[in-house]
């Protein structure tokens, strides 16, 4: 205990932690602008956050922001959901994402460990779709409810449909000038 | 102190007409019922404020409540979400009523022209002076508001049962 103390945490102590015990399951290791960031198999995503909670040199214990992604390109693995977890004791943050096909976006819910998540997962669902498995009520929050598309995918314009005055010519569509 | 309309005055009474004294009336006591969502409602604070000063019109009195209030002011962005609420503070407001649209939001979507905005309040509700602007400078809200004093005074007292105001009121399925 007295070692870890003086020890500082560090990304590559998580790295080693982390695939000592899940090994090859964890893939695509990066650090964009300073933050460890890897990809976990959907499936896995509770027993994943579940270790970095009760381990106790790692104690990521508080879930900072929980949001989701939509890859056309990635075929098999469109949609995703993105974990930033932070270890207050430490000061390290941690970003873990799960990808999961649009057909059938299952996702085990993480209300069970973080009470935060609760909005954060209607909030993703609302706007991507992405099924949270387990969740005490999964309705839409930001939308109307009789909103019957998710908005948020790329499939969808960000403008509103039912506009009839838009000129296009102003927007750079059509018209006469090019 | 507001000017005298035209009228026969003698010793000790005033005679005139009943829609010139009811539209004085009327103008210059607007209770004001602000619905301020975003940076609109705080130029509107602004506007209330002891610099732009908005009482000085009459607009003393700001009550939260529809029932009591004249004209309803919705600065800021409205979304669909609250389109339906909207509507609903402005069904509990009491005969006679104004709306103003404070900021481009209001009147039309502004830059916002996205699935979530509503693309102008007049889709709900019917509005009688836009005041466009980003946020528009508390002058523009006050030259709103006296545009919508114009508006008062000279409006006749039979308005509200006039065909014409049926037919608006039922296109907004109102009754």
């Amino acid at each position: 205990m007295l070692f870890e103390l003086i020890m500082a945490l560090t990304k590559e102590i998580i790295k080693e932690r982390l695939t000592e015990k899940f090994g090859e399951q964890l893939t695509e290791w990066a650090e964009p602008y300073g933050m460890l960031t890897f990809t976990a198999p959907a499936e896995m995503n509770l027993k994943v956050m579940q270790f970095l909670y009760d381990d106790e040199t790692l104690r990521f214990r508080f879930l900072t922001d929980l949001t989701g992604a939509h890859f056309p390109d990635r075929k098999g693995e469109e949609l995703s959901v993105i974990y930033h977890l932070h270890s207050l004791e430490n000061n390290i943050r941690l970003r873990m994402k799960v990808y999961t096909p649009i057909e059938k976006p299952d996702v085990f819910t993480a209300t069970q460990l973080f009470a935060g998540a609760n909005w954060m997962e209607r909030e993703t669902y609302d706007f991507f779709g992405v099924n949270f498995v387990g969740h005490p009520n999964l309705i839409r929050i930001l939308n109307v409810d009789e909103m019957d598309y998710f908005p948020m995918r790329k499939e969808y314009p960000m403008e509103d449909p039912t506009r009839i005055d838009k000129d296009d010519e102003m927007f750079g569509r059509g018209g006469t000038v090019v | 102190m507001v000017e005298m309309p035209k009228g026969y005055s003698g010793e000790g009474f005033f005679a005139t007409s009943f829609d010139k004294v009811v539209g004085l009336a009327r103008k210059n006591s607007l209770w004001p019922l602000p619905f301020a969502t975003s940076c609109c409602g705080i130029e509107f604070m602004a506007t209330m404020g002891a610099n732009y000063d908005l009482a000085r019109f009459g607009s003393e009195r700001m009550g939260f409540t529809p029932r009591q209030c004249d004209m309803l002011l919705v600065a800021g962005t409205i979304a669909k979400k609250m389109g339906p609420i909207l509507r609903q503070v402005y069904l509990q407001m009491a005969e006679p009523r104004w709306v103003i649209a404070i900021g481009a939001c209001a009147c039309t979507g502004g830059i916002f022209d996205s699935y979530p905005v509503l693309q102008g309040i007049d889709q709900v509700i019917p509005v009688d002076v836009y005041v466009p602007g980003c946020p528009p400078r508390p002058e523009g809200i006050l030259d709103g508001i006296l545009k919508l004093q114009d508006l008062v005074q000279n409006e006749s007292l039979r308005r509200r049962n006039s065909e014409q105001y049926k037919e608006l009121m039922q296109s907004y399925g109102i009754q």
